[in-house]
């Protein structure tokens, strides 16, 4: 195994990285401000896929600026799902936003399924590569990298420094508190669910303009962001960036040292052992 | 003794017995196959809420034990040729031993963190079978014909493990009601109200919890490695379905988690709607209702989740206090 295979292994992961970062923050948002495991999540990654894919196959829109309205699209989603299956047992036992997020899923793939069948689709949609020296770098996922990179900037951007992300930030560090400051801590939380499911969205509308996918593909990058919230902290988006980049990079490199099926063992392992030794990720503190 | 004669037991005792037993004296193989899923159903959901529904603590991923069970015994009847009601036992033994590891360890997290901790277990056991050779790997194990043979055939051994489901079934709603209302039991409860009050009075919770995750363990290693044995083969993908570990999370809330009767008419209830929705020729638009079963059950879901949450059992038990003592 020479160097330019581990070199070109450790950059794929680590593109691949960004993307599976910004999937697993809009996760970790809503878990940081309203304490919810939000079981859609997979289904609004898939959605993300779909509304790029038929926007740019359909109207023949540019993927990027199919994006943008899959942004805000993802936004709307989010905050009427909020509305109508969140805020009602907000407050109860967890098993009670688990399933309700979980019956949402239900019905979104439900849908998907009846609609799209499970047939897998594909963009098609290219941007060429860029050769340095041995090593090829795909068009789309460094565009993928940028746009990741640009979206981080903007969330952090939004949380600390406009009024509503100040709210959100006031939210989740204590509600009540929160709402005693006159901070209407409802319509904060619509808003950061929606924030959260944005998120989702851009992810997956990423990652349909370089992978395949189908209705169901949404699943397992769920996966992935359960184990990358767990490895950079749940609750904590920046964190989220950083345990994509980790995973992205064990995705990279691991396959070089053993057969691609045990990889995803490994992952899993790792994320029990995390979960059982510092529930609270790699970067945060005692608790 | 007195126990046995709480009128609210005796019904849903007799209830699911006699249900089980019906296709037994028809001889009806339609029916049969109808009451395999349902009770299987009611006895994966009741085993359920001895560690959910009693002890409190949200488990995504009780197909785990299910799944491993079953892949366990299928191993036992394939490669040694033990006899079924062996390799169920071991089926069983293996899903508690993996309780038991996993219990002290998992069970001090709490809340959220012990549901993820769920689904990550089974999505590691799924994707570490799918690489384990004595285990089939990607493909899993089939059974050749000739193992039904000593049971008589085919048709014989699928009457035998209905048999086998009926009385787990039994068992699980008579286990269900007298643990609860044991001294242990009560000691679960108490983990769920307050897990910290429950300490101070003298609940030794790491043990009490690691015990409930055993018990509630048992039953569906015993019940996948039946459904393997009917099926003829096992592969990763259906042996640990998370889907399956939720759906049996629903059927639990349906009826009630906490109760005894609650799982049994959760997964009563939920069974029949998907048999009803699978089967039907409605159609909305151009597409068949069933396309559509999804949607439906999730819907459903949602609603008894905002508007019900404490499942039919609970609710009736806080609409009509009078009826409390029956409503077990």
């Amino acid at each position: 195994m020479d160097a330019i295979t581990i070199l070109s292994s450790l950059l794929d992961g680590l593109l691949i990285g960004f993307v599976y970062g910004i999937a697993a923050m809009g996760l970790n948002l809503i878990w940081g401000v309203m304490r919810v495991i939000n079981l859609t999540h997979g289904a609004l990654i898939a959605l993300g896929m779909f509304g790029v894919y038929l926007l740019f196959s359909g109207l023949g829109l540019n993927p990027y600026l199919a994006l943008i309205l899959v942004a805000v699209l993802g936004l709307l989603a989010g905050i009427a799902i909020y509305y109508i299956a969140i805020e009602r047992v907000i407050n109860a036992p967890h098993l009670s936003t688990l399933l309700a997020t979980f019956s949402v899923n239900m019905i979104i793939i439900g849908l998907g399924t009846a609609i799209f069948t499970t047939t897998p689709r594909d963009t098609g949609f290219s941007l060429g590569s860029i050769q340095a020296g041995p090593i090829t770098l795909l068009g789309t996922r460094m565009v993928a990298t940028l746009i990741t990179l640009l979206v981080t900037g903007l969330l952090y951007a939004y949380l600390y420094r406009t009024r509503a992300g100040k709210s959100i930030r006031a939210v989740s560090n204590n509600r009540a508190a929160a709402e005693l400051m006159g901070i209407p801590s409802t319509r904060i939380l619509a808003l950061s669910f929606g924030l959260g499911t944005m998120l989702a969205a851009i992810a997956g509308g990423l990652i349909s303009t370089f992978f395949s996918f189908t209705i169901l593909s949404g699943s397992v990058y769920e996966l992935k962001s359960f184990i990358i919230g767990v490895l950079g902290g749940l609750g904590n988006p920046l964190g989220a960036l950083l345990g994509g980049l980790i995973l992205g990079v064990l995705e990279g490199v691991l396959p070089l040292a053993m057969p691609n099926t045990w990889v995803p063992v490994i992952e899993f392992l790792l994320f029990i052992l995390i979960l059982l030794l510092k529930p609270n990720g790699l970067l945060g503190g005692k608790q | 003794m007195k126990r046995w004669l709480n009128p609210g037991f005796g019904l849903v005792f007799l209830f699911v017995l006699g249900m089980g037993l019906a296709p037994v004296f028809s001889k009806d193989a339609a029916a049969r196959e109808i009451g395999f899923t349902v009770l299987l159903a009611i006895s994966m959901a009741s085993s359920l809420n001895i560690i959910t529904g009693y002890t409190g603590y949200v488990s995504f991923g009780h197909v785990v034990f299910y799944g491993l069970g079953g892949y366990f015994g299928m191993y036992l009847i394939d490669q040694w040729d033990t006899p079924l009601p062996l390799a169920v036992l071991g089926g069983g033994a293996i899903a508690a031993v993996l309780a038991f590891l996993l219990g002290k360890a998992i069970l001090r997290l709490r809340g959220a963190y012990f549901a993820l901790a769920t689904i990550g277990i089974n999505e590691a056991m799924r994707t570490f079978v799918s690489n384990f050779d004595p285990f089939g790997g990607p493909t899993g194990i089939e059974l050749q014909f000739s193992v039904y043979k000593p049971y008589g055939g085919a048709a014989q051994a699928l009457w035998m493990t209905y048999y086998a489901v009926v009385g787990i079934a039994v068992f699980s709603v008579v286990f269900s009601y007298f643990l609860k209302s044991s001294k242990f039991g009560l000691g679960l409860m108490a983990i769920r109200e307050d897990e910290d009050a429950a300490e101070v009075v003298g609940v030794v919770a790491p043990s009490a919890k690691t015990l409930a995750y055993v018990l509630s363990a048992f039953l569906p290693g015993m019940l996948g490695v039946l459904f393997f044995f009917k099926n003829g083969n096992v592969e990763p993908g259906d042996a640990f379905r998370l889907h399956f570990s939720i759906e049996t999370l629903v059927m639990m809330m349906l009826g009630g988690q906490g109760t005894v009767m609650g799982p049994v008419i959760g997964a009563l209830g939920y069974q029949r709607l998907r048999g009803i929705l699978l089967t039907s020729d409605v159609k909305i638009g151009a597409l068949p209702l069933k396309d559509f079963q999804l949607v439906i059950a999730g819907g459903l879901m949602l609603l008894i989740i905002l508007f019900i949450p404490a499942g039919l059992v609970g609710w009736l038990r806080q609409r009509f206090a009078r009826l409390r003592r029956y409503l077990v």
